[in-house]
């Protein structure tokens, strides 16, 4: 028997709109905002002008701070990757106290407020002489990237069966071989999962930078960060509106692309 | 477990466990320590600098407006965050699947990009205020920012996809049966969802709760846009003591104290939920 929606559920699901409407609404205040013919930020008020667009061409801190946050987002993640991999990897065939205990160590990174591990990073890397290069800046990020790649790739292994492993190992394969051959490609999912996530934090990170870098290494949340401080320049609205279509064309994209992956998937197992 | 390995598996799993943590140990466990340690040694060895949390009304005064702001945050986005992930998980078609895109969406967005929004929307001669103004409804700007409201505003925009996310999960564990079930046995609607539902989603309030005012505790960049300096939160004054007055006794202490609070609250938790299921390990 099927119940007619009852009230009380209607009005959840029309508070759920309005709080999705308060979600999504001021986001949409930048596009208008990036098209002012003004100096200040402000509404066009008739007329528009892509000026604000052309600044962000034409002023190569801009173009320069998104190629620095392209080198750290993607050396961090190679190395969260690295990383998270192993230790999930490790926890999956071994799964004792003590391999949780690791795996909870370097799930840390997550649950530190980033002012806290900001501080520690600074006073270290000022006696490495890490501070303000793309290395020491690369390193922090893999470090807060890492958990997720742990926890994205050991829900990718829950599912494997242990004995496989062991198959591999009785056909003949040595323990590295059947790591490489057979588990990696189990876990690779979640690998890509756990990279997406990696990356999409240290494209946005910046408490940590605002501690580690000064000129030398200057990235786009950095650049930002101090246009906001100085003076609200309409130029940030721009910004702004061009990273909100990356964004959704990048989770459209994945989601056509999870539905052509479940298509083909079922297509293959009908005869 | 490691009994049915042999020699050689057993040292590739080794490695592959040991590795990441020598470097966990050297880049991030030894840098944090050293937090701790000036804690207690700058400017002079000893606690002096947490006696500051006992005399300090100005510290006092920051913890607790943190923590005012923190609860009010996880619970407003808790409400929220429950209302989504529920209708969500209950409209059928690509309502429900509308509904967790624009969380998604709102999810993957830049922390800066929220707050710069909400600043053009929020400051004395931005968008709200002309509006109204230009409407005669108001003869001054109203004060949107620089305040609590902005940042519990700001605060709850950027958290309700970490509440609405894990609730979603864990409510789309629960038997769908259930409360047609008692309303066929004579609950009423309210009834029903206050006795059968809302227990069964306990654990994912739980998760969802811990998750949100942690985070929340440690909040940086929303704080500080939308506080301007005059709504001071924990994070942010740690970055004054560091910045501006180069009193790392004082920044190391409090950063100690927060990330001690943290754990200390995730020790309490651990006794009703299992923090490896909170943190997506189990």
């Amino acid at each position: 028997m099927e119940l007619a929606p009852s009230k009380p559920f209607r009005l959840t699901v029309f508070g759920a709109w309005l709080a999705i409407l308060f979600l999504t609404l001021p986001f949409a205040v930048v596009f208008p905002v990036s098209v002012t013919p003004h100096r200040y930020l402000s509404l066009p008020d008739g007329t528009w002008s892509s000026r604000h667009y052309q600044t962000l061409i034409d002023d190569l801190t801009w173009i320069s701070s998104i190629g620095d946050s392209l080198i750290v987002a993607t050396g961090s993640t190679l190395l969260a990757i690295l990383l998270g991999t192993m230790t999930a990897l490790a926890c999956w065939r071994i799964s004792t106290r003590a391999s949780e205990l690791v795996r909870m160590a370097m799930l840390a990174p997550m649950i530190v407020p980033s002012i806290v591990h900001a501080l520690g990073f600074y006073q270290v890397w000022a006696q490495l002489g890490l501070l303000d290069t793309y290395a020491g800046l690369i390193i922090a990020h893999a470090m807060k990237g890492t958990p997720y790649v742990v926890i994205s790739v050991s829900a990718a292994l829950a599912n494997v069966d242990l004995r496989l492993e062991q198959a591999a190992r009785n056909l003949g394969a040595t323990a590295l071989q059947a790591l490489w051959k057979v588990i990696i490609p189990a876990a690779r999912p979640g690998m890509l999962a756990g990279s997406v996530f990696a990356f999409a934090l240290s494209w946005d990170e910046l408490v940590v930078t605002l501690f580690l870098t000064s000129r030398n290494v200057y990235t786009l949340p950095r650049k930002i960060w101090d246009g906001i401080q100085d003076n609200i320049n309409p130029a940030i609205a721009a910004v702004a509106a061009i990273l909100i279509v990356l964004t959704a064309v990048v989770m459209v994209a994945r989601i056509l692309l999870a539905r052509r992956q479940a298509r083909l998937a079922t297509a293959s197992v009908e005869p | 477990m490691t009994a049915d390995m042999d020699a050689q598996t057993r040292r590739v799993y080794l490695v592959l466990l040991l590795a990441p943590l020598v470097v966990l140990a050297f880049v991030y466990l030894y840098p944090l320590s050293r937090v701790l340690w000036l804690s207690v040694t700058v400017p002079t060895p000893g606690f002096g600098n947490y006696e500051r949390l006992l005399t300090s009304s100005a510290i006092q005064g920051v913890i607790w407006t943190t923590v005012r702001i923190c609860v009010l945050t996880t619970m407003l986005a808790l409400v929220i965050g429950y209302a989504i992930a529920y209708a969500a998980v209950h409209l059928r078609g690509w309502r429900g699947e509308l509904l967790l895109f624009f969380v998604l969406l709102s999810f993957w967005l830049s922390v800066l990009i929220r707050a710069f929004a909400w600043l053009t929307l929020l400051q004395s001669r931005g968008v709200i205020n002309t509006w109204l103004m230009d409407f005669g409804l108001i003869d001054a700007p109203l004060a949107l920012i620089r305040n609590e409201f902005g940042v519990v505003l700001g605060m709850v925009h950027y958290m309700i996809p970490y509440a609405a996310l894990p609730l979603f999960a864990n409510m789309r564990g629960i038997d769908p049966r259930l409360v047609p079930a008692a309303r066929g046995l004579g609950a009423g609607p309210v009834q029903s969802f206050l006795k059968v539902y809302l227990p069964m989603s306990l654990p994912g309030l739980i998760s969802a709760g811990i998750l949100t005012f942690i985070f929340s505790l440690g909040f940086y960049v929303t704080p500080a846009l939308l506080g301007g300096g005059k709504t001071l939160m924990i994070s942010e004054y740690i970055a004054v003591q560091i910045n501006d007055t180069l009193n790392w006794g004082l920044g190391s202490m409090l950063a100690t104290t927060l990330l001690l609070s943290i754990f200390a609250l995730l020790a309490v938790m651990s006794i009703f939920v299992d923090l490896r299921k909170v943190f997506g390990v189990k």
